[in-house]
């Protein structure tokens, strides 16, 4: 059989420009209009934002790996700044990785959550209700997840300053090695050890998320260096992304009064109005798989060693996907199927618990505020495959 | 067991094969003379086996040929009635029967691995088959006992080849060594597994490293050793939308309860990320996913309905929605 392929359609555009960082979508509506798979000169990769052809390198693993890192390096040649972690594993090392965590992280777990995670949302958004403006990301958004997500875990109270730099290190080496990483990374090893330290078992309470972990070393299912790897993904994977997450579903809200309105009478739709917001504002934008083997996606072939960059962020906007109002917040869309945590073999294990954050921040809020609304511009942040804001201004009226 | 809804079938046993030890094989023709209705891959019939039980053996012929099914049935010394009655069936003997039903439909993949223990064979037996047909890329993995407790694996080697058609005999290999052959997830690769349920057990667990909703399975109940009937359509009630639906055998709760527009939060589809998390006012679920904990399923209390079911017997679930 022969296929007949056509070259990539190559596009000078560098998607890590700052006005491209601050402002993805019209960028990312002309690299989905491009075609199915675009040659990116500024960094050297592919690239995907249709949902179609991001849906079949996320799901086809063996021929899209992680082992090369998820930044536009080959850490497999020239290794990376840390130990790869499971993001950056294939089978076989990934699978017994990912029994640990999903024995870890299940429903069950995480529904006992919502008791510990709920009196730290009702005490923030208490005081919030009382004012009239108040800043959604810094007032609300950077706080909560670090309210609940360490305590989660289970690491001490020292050196929880270092996660959010450390977040943003680990994130930011997804993308080039711009003034962004370089800055991100200007205390790295201070930011590392610390997190490292935090992640090995005499460090971590009885109880929480890190010490079960650590009990499937106990069972021979994992190594203690990958039970420290473990408790480490979770350290940087689960920060950033849920104050993200939250930052976003709010940003949106407060352009659509009517949604507000409908999720006051119905609070139960809150959880559809996180996944839609997800959708719309995806925190994780976009990263790097490897080529194992030449393939051919969407008419164009790709050697084996290329970098892809997919966008995950584009995907959920496709209008092919859905529809014309892709770029539009719509409370009654069934949203299922969006990429915002991933597919197939790596989704996302904390999807239950930044889900859970999320809902909890929302319904918190929807009690006590009656109305929302923008307070002047939202800062974006200049990140390489984070989407979020530094500031969102907002003014309420209380309930 | 269940008692079989539907129209029943007048047959008559064609022919009896001992296809191995303790395994005979039933060959069943209409008494009318006319075909049978169509049937895939994966589809079971019940048999009424006298006694008013009714019991369910999965099909092992070809859907191709439509003048006759075949099963494959097991005896086994403890079971009340069922095996040993239609080990009892002589050629010619009339048997009352349902249609072909299916509760483990062969979905649309680009490559398969089929898992088998012992008896378990039958159901994937015409999967092979179709798999073959459609130029997929598969794999069958056949454990048992010894040899000659396995029926069909001469046949399926011989027609298959032994590159594909692996037969691992517990008295010359030992038993299916499952972290070597689910150690190494595939993609775009299901895997089907039909067996005991020590067995499939054993295959979930491997399967949490796979890709969501990779993994099918139909256990077979030990004290039947005919395919369990979870599988079969049932009712759910929306106690908070106020409507019930029908779930056909094959679709998801999830899918029937989205057609009827009726909202459920879901993610992967495939009962690894507990999304479609869902409250149970009444009825017992048989659980199907991979992430519930044990207490959780003995609690019975919660469920995820992109892959859960309805338990056998239960034919009308209560839920949140
Ligand atoms: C809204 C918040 C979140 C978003 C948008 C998000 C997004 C993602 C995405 C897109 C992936 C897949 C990466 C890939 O395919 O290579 C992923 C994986 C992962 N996430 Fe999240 N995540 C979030 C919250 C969390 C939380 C709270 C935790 C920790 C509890 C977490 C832990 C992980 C881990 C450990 C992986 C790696 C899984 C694997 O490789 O098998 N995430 N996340
Ligand atoms: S949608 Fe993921 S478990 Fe049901």
């Amino acid at each position: 059989m022969t296929v007949t392929t056509h070259e990539a359609n190559v596009l000078g555009e560098d998607p890590f420009d700052t006005a491209n960082l601050l402002d993805p979508y019209p960028f990312l509506g002309r690299l989905r209009d491009a075609g199915a798979v675009s040659y990116l000169e500024s960094t050297g990769s592919y690239a995907v934002a249709g949902y179609q052809e991001v849906y079949e390198v996320l799901t086809d693993f063996e021929t899209y790996i992680s082992s090369g890192g998820l930044g536009p390096r080959d850490i497999r040649k020239d290794s990376g700044w840390r130990p790869p972690s499971i993001l950056e594993s294939d089978p076989p090392i990934h699978t017994v990785m990912r029994r640990a965590l999903t024995g870890v992280i299940n429903p069950g777990t995480v529904r006992a959550l919502r008791e510990p995670f709920t009196p730290p949302a009702v005490e923030l958004t208490e005081q919030l209700a009382r004012r009239e403006r108040f800043d959604a990301i810094t007032d609300l958004a950077e706080k909560y997840p670090l309210r609940v997500f360490p305590d989660a875990v289970g690491i001490p109270d020292v050196g929880r300053e270092h996660l959010l730099p450390y977040g943003n290190m680990v994130f930011n080496a997804f993308g080039p090695e711009n003034y962004i990483f370089k800055q991100a990374f200007a205390q790295g090893d201070e930011h590392a050890a610390a997190v490292m330290r935090n992640c090995q078992r005499e460090n971590l309470d009885d109880t929480g998320f890190g010490a079960q972990i650590w009990e499937r070393v106990k069972d021979g299912l994992i190594t203690e260096q990958q039970a420290t790897l473990l408790v480490r993904a979770l350290l940087s994977a689960g920060v950033d992304t849920t104050i993200f997450g939250i930052g976003n579903m709010l940003s949106v809200l407060a352009r659509y009064p009517e949604a507000w309105a409908k999720l006051r009478k119905n609070p139960k739709m809150s959880k559809f109005a996180v996944d839609e917001a997800l959708r719309l504002e995806s925190p994780f934008q976009k990263f790097h798989r490897t080529v194992a083997v030449d393939t051919v996606l969407g008419g164009v072939h790709l050697p084996a060693g290329a970098k892809v960059l997919v966008f995950l962020g584009a995907a959920n906007r496709d209008p092919r996907k859905w529809g014309d109002n892709a770029d539009e917040f719509d409370l009654d869309r069934n949203a299922s199927g969006h990429v915002a945590f991933g597919m197939g073999l790596h989704q996302c294990v904390g999807q239950p618990i930044a889900r859970l954050e999320m809902e909890i921040v929302l319904q918190q809020l929807l009690q006590r505020v009656a109305a929302i609304e923008p307070d002047g511009a939202p800062v974006p942040i200049l990140h390489n495959v984070l989407r979020g804001f530094e500031s969102l201004p907002v003014r309420i009226t209380a309930a | 067991m269940t008692a079989s809804a539907g129209a029943t079938i007048d047959a008559v046993v064609d022919q009896v094969d001992i296809v191995a030890d303790q395994v005979v094989s039933l060959v069943l023709r209409r008494v009318d003379g006319q075909p049978f209705q169509p049937w895939q891959a994966g589809a079971h019939i019940d048999v009424h086996v006298g006694d008013g039980l009714v019991r369910q053996y999965s099909l092992c012929s070809s859907p191709e040929e439509l003048d006759r099914l075949r099963i494959g049935v097991l005896h086994v010394p403890d079971s009340r009635g069922g095996s040993k009655a239609v080990h009892a069936l002589l050629a010619g003997t009339p048997l009352t029967i349902s249609g072909p039903r299916n509760n483990f439909p062969l979905r649309e993949s680009r490559r398969y691995l089929f898992i088998a223990g012992g008896i378990g064979i039958t159901p994937l037996i015409p999967m092979l088959e179709a798999a073959e047909a459609a130029g997929k890329e598969w794999t069958l993995i056949y454990g048992g006992r010894s040899r000659k407790t396995m029926a069909f694996a001469r046949q399926l080697e011989d027609r298959y080849g032994a590159d594909r058609v692996h037969i691992m005999a517990e008295d010359e290999v030992g038993r299916l060594d499952l972290d070597q052959i689910l150690g190494m997830p595939r993609a775009h690769m299901l895997v089907y597994a039909c067996g005991p349920g020590g067995l499939l057990g054993a295959v979930e667990e491997r399967c949490m490293g796979w890709p969501p909703g990779a993994l099918h399975t139909e256990r077979f109940v030990a004290s039947t050793l005919g395919a369990a009937a979870a599988n079969a359509p049932f009712e759910v009630e929306l106690a908070r939308t106020g409507t019930t639906v029908t779930v056909p055998n094959d679709k998801t709760i999830l899918e029937a309860v989205e057609e009827v527009g009726v909202r459920v939060l879901s993610s992967c589809r495939g009962g690894l990320c507990g999304t479609c998390e869902t409250q149970i006012i009444s009825g017992e679920p048989e659980h199907r996913d991979a992430v519930l904990t044990e207490e959780d399923r003995e609690a019975g209390e919660i469920m995820l309905v992109c892959v859960s079911r309805a338990a056998a017997g239960c034919p009308r679930l209560v839920l949140d929605l």
